[in-house]
């Protein structure tokens, strides 16, 4: 796949999201504040996110970078490095 | 010759609108298969047939509303005679002219044809025949309309003007969920009386077993720890029947099946609790397969009658809002809930030694009618050796 851009992965992001947290949209969720605060999402959502991810952008997060996905743009910035190392 | 009837949907429902039918006369229905789909406050429900037949009639359109145990339709089996099949649409259409009777007369002589919804009407409200005639062809609840005309008769207008309200809003159906729960809890609080038991249960190995699975496992087949706690519920829940069944007419029977209700809390507010079916026999994998497919179309708003009518007994987990225990209402006619709070770092002693550990507090609602303090215990400590070898939760 080829490699996106910030702009596109966040758009990817958010498209992964609407299906679990439909209230989440991209103007009122911050993108530098921990995405669990802002929007309520059980483990069983963040697994789906995650999933969603999966079927997207064909990359598999494994459980032990959970810690890393806080924010979207925390989220996006590990993306754009696992698409760099995959590339 | 069958008689497939609205079945209950879990102890708080006792009516349904019919939104669909998914067969049509003529055709062929097998166990299992989705027939219908009823509307209820919680969710719209995919009604499942449980006998095999042909569609002999539709009795019932949609849109409109009836209560639980009403026929919906007949089904034809291989031997019924066209005068058996005359005889049961007759008496059947004799019983729902007897549930209107005090409001109107049944369509005349039993002609084919979807008769009026049967919930039981507001006495002595006058219904003009053509006024319910419109009702069902537009699929009014006839008994919610409001009457404008003299005593509060209903009129053909005040249908149609029901008709147009009728998509119930979102507000509208929130506050319907809310008082479908409301009448739940309070009727549990009211007739079960309650005992309550908690236990905390070092975590350390099941977290342990846990990312180690999920590191060898696609994320595609990633386990979640409620899996865990489900099956460890499911499992001591076979071990001590007095806490998985049903307390009706004043006595308490256990059940030979676990279907666990989850209790899923819906976005925009409410909660429902549809049933996981044999949890005790699934291995982990498919055990999390339900439960993500479950908590989809639970969100979704679209369920399985079955999973709606049967939970043997009930978990929920709150650890994700962070509080460290609940103490739940007992969902009836169930006996018991078992409760899962926040799993963090605490304090544990371990060989005579205070380490940091992960732990949970599991919590068990009994009914006093059907067990003691002592089934109670007994039944929490399996819990907590089960979750304590996480080994022994697979097959």
């Amino acid at each position: 796949m080829t490699e996106m851009d910030a702009e596109s992965l966040r758009q990817v992001l958010f498209a992964a999201l609407r299906p679990i947290a439909p209230e989440a949209s991209p103007e009122e969720v911050r993108g530098d504040l921990p995405l669990r605060d802002q929007i309520d999402l059980d483990s069983m959502d963040f697994l789906h996110f995650v999933l969603a991810l999966h079927d997207r952008l064909g990359i598999d997060i494994p459980e032990s970078d959970y810690p890393q996905l806080t924010t979207i743009d925390a989220i996006v910035a590990y993306l754009q490095q696992r698409q760099r190392a995959n590339g | 010759m069958i008689e497939f009837k609205l079945p209950s949907l879990g102890a708080d429902m006792d009516k349904g609108t019919l939104l669909e039918w998914r067969v049509q006369p003529g055709d062929a229905v097998s166990k299992g298969q989705v027939v219908a789909v009823v509307d209820t406050t919680k969710a719209a429900v995919d009604v499942e047939c449980w006998q095999e037949g042909n569609v002999h009639e539709l009795l019932v359109g949609p849109g409109a509303t009836v209560a639980v145990g009403t026929t919906l339709a007949v089904f034809r089996e291989p031997g019924d005679t066209p005068e058996q099949l005359a005889g049961a649409r007759a008496r059947i259409s004799a019983a729902a002219a007897a549930a209107a009777a005090p409001v109107a007369p049944a369509p005349a002589g039993g002609a084919p044809g979807l008769r009026p919804p049967a919930v039981a009407a507001a006495a002595e409200r006058r219904v003009s025949p053509a006024a319910r005639k419109r009702a069902q062809e537009l699929g009014v609840d006839i008994d919610a309309v409001q009457g404008t005309g003299p005593h509060g008769a209903v009129s053909i207008a005040d249908v149609e003007r029901g008709a147009a309200a009728k998509t119930p809003a979102p507000a509208d159906r929130a506050r319907a969920l809310r008082q479908t729960i409301a009448m739940a809890m309070a009727r549990s609080k009211r007739e079960i009386p309650h005992y309550y038991l908690a236990e905390e249960i070092n975590l350390a190995s099941a977290v342990e077993w846990l990312r180690r699975e999920n590191e060898r496992r696609p994320v595609t087949e990633r386990l979640l720890l409620a899996c865990l706690y489900l099956k460890a519920v499911a499992l001591a829940a076979r071990r001590h029947p007095a806490l998985n069944g049903y307390f009706r007419d004043g006595e308490f029977r256990p059940s030979e099946a676990v279907h666990l209700g989850v209790a899923i809390s819906l976005r925009g507010g409410g909660l429902i609790a549809p049933a996981i079916h044999d949890v005790d026999r699934l291995s982990l994998a498919e055990l999390m397969r339900a439960m993500s497919d479950l908590v989809t179309r639970a969100r979704a708003g679209s369920l399985r009658s079955s999973e709606m009518s049967d939970p043997t007994l009930t978990v929920t987990n709150l650890g994700e809002q962070s509080v460290d225990a609940v103490f739940g209402v007992i969902y009836p006619p169930q006996v018991a809930l078992v409760g899962f709070g926040q799993v963090r770092e605490r304090p544990a002693v371990v060989q005579g030694e205070i380490k940091p550990a992960q732990t949970v507090t599991a919590s068990l609602s009994a009914d006093h009618r059907a067990s003691d303090g002592h089934d109670g215990a007994l039944f929490l400590a399996t819990v907590r050796e089960l979750l304590q070898h996480p080994e022994r939760l697979t097959p």
